[in-house]
């Protein structure tokens, strides 16, 4: 499991970025893609523990899923798949594993205690 | 008053730091020329054994080197030290998988500019090493006849995360009823054009075609570095 290191991490770019700004978060939002190997679930118990004692606890993690886009080079543009056990266009079948998008794990904003 | 959640726009990726080290190794192995090969399965598929029969087979050809990640043991480097190539081991504590940072720091006092290859050995593991750049030219995925074909399908980001896959441990294949069809067209559904090797380390079988694919590998890379 290296969820808990990854939402150390996260702790430590949001509190570093809110102490340069002069902020206080009350929330993270984050992108996780389907192909970033980290698991939904697993990460948002981690950040909990990871908020601990740092002046971020208390602050949630709201997580947006990216689902895996492709490029299919039979239809000619970007493509969602279906399931990620499957890398084949969804309209057309054809197979691809240029992977466009699904492997984020960013740190999209902080949301600010009013 | 409404209470619009205040949000502030800003974009870190949280792997920034280990993907800027990873990139940095890169150019670093691509300027000394070493190609660098790096070795990922679920505990147990024969990384340390293939790995092992891989090395004591390039040693007379190349100068190689292995690098092997292991939470708390030197079993597997003192292993690999048998095919007379250098090794280093990564502990790794209570970290389930190698970072950019391990490798970078294991490297620091090595010559690479005498390699021609180096391969790491991840830490046996399907889920954590897929997010973790090491700067290597080629992920090697593992998957033994003896652990189902459908390992694929139950870990399809490592299998995409990965170049080339290996099946190991054939010479156990008909005891076990291993479908090498089913393993083949579950690689091809998550990783589309994925090349498979299928081996032996015990018996050797397979061993000859995954060299020369290395050996192709390695001079295409040189070329590029010496233009
Ligand atoms: N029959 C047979 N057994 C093999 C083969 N390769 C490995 N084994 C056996 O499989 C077991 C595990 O092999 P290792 O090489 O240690 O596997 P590993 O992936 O390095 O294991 P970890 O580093 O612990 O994840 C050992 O008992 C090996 O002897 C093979 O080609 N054929
Ligand atoms: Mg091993
Ligand atoms: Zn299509």
């Amino acid at each position: 499991m290296h969820e808990l290191s990854i939402a150390m991490s996260i702790v430590d770019m949001a509190q570093e970025e809110a102490e340069r700004r002069n902020v206080r978060v009350e929330a993270v939002h984050l992108e996780l893609g389907a192909l970033s190997g980290v698991v939904k679930e697993a990460l948002l118990f981690s950040f909990e523990i990871a908020c601990d004692g740092t002046p971020l606890q208390g602050s949630r993690l709201v997580v947006k899923d990216v689902p895996i886009e492709v490029y299919c080079p039979v239809c000619n543009m970007p493509k969602i798949l279906a399931s990620m056990q499957w890398f084949c266009c969804p309209d057309c079948g054809a197979q691809t594993s240029e992977v466009i998008h699904g492997k984020e794990l960013v740190i999209t904003a902080l949301e600010l205690k009013q | 008053m409404s209470h619009e959640p205040r949000l502030l726009e800003v974009r870190k990726n949280v792997l920034k730091q280990n993907d800027v080290i990873a990139r940095g190794l890169r150019d670093r192995f691509r300027l000394q020329g070493t190609y660098v090969i790096s070795l990922v399965s679920s505990p147990g598929s024969g990384k340390t054994t293939f790995l092992e029969k891989t090395l004591t087979l390039l040693r007379p050809h190349y100068r190689v080197a292995a690098l092997v990640g292991d939470l708390a043991t030197e079993n597997d480097a003192l292993r690999l030290a048998r095919s007379g190539v250098p090794v280093r081991q990564i502990t790794t504590g209570t970290l389930c998988h190698l970072e950019a940072a391990m490798v970078e720091h294991s490297l620091n006092d090595w010559n690479l500019g005498e390699l021609d290859l180096l391969f790491i050995e991840n830490v046996g593991n399907l889920v954590c090493p897929a997010s973790y750049d090491l700067g290597e030219d080629l992920r090697l995925v593992l998957l033994s006849v003896t652990e189902g074909e459908d390992k694929p399908l139950k870990y399809p980001t490592i299998f995409n995360s990965a170049d080339v896959a290996v099946i190991t441990k054939t010479d156990l294949a008909a005891a076990v009823e291993f479908d090498d069809l089913t393993a083949n067209a579950n690689i091809q559904a998550v990783r589309p054009g994925m090349c498979v090797f299928k081996v032996s380390a015990k018996t050797g079988e397979g061993m000859d075609a995954f060299l020369q694919f290395l050996a192709q590998k390695h001079a295409r890379s040189s070329q590029k570095t010496s233009v």
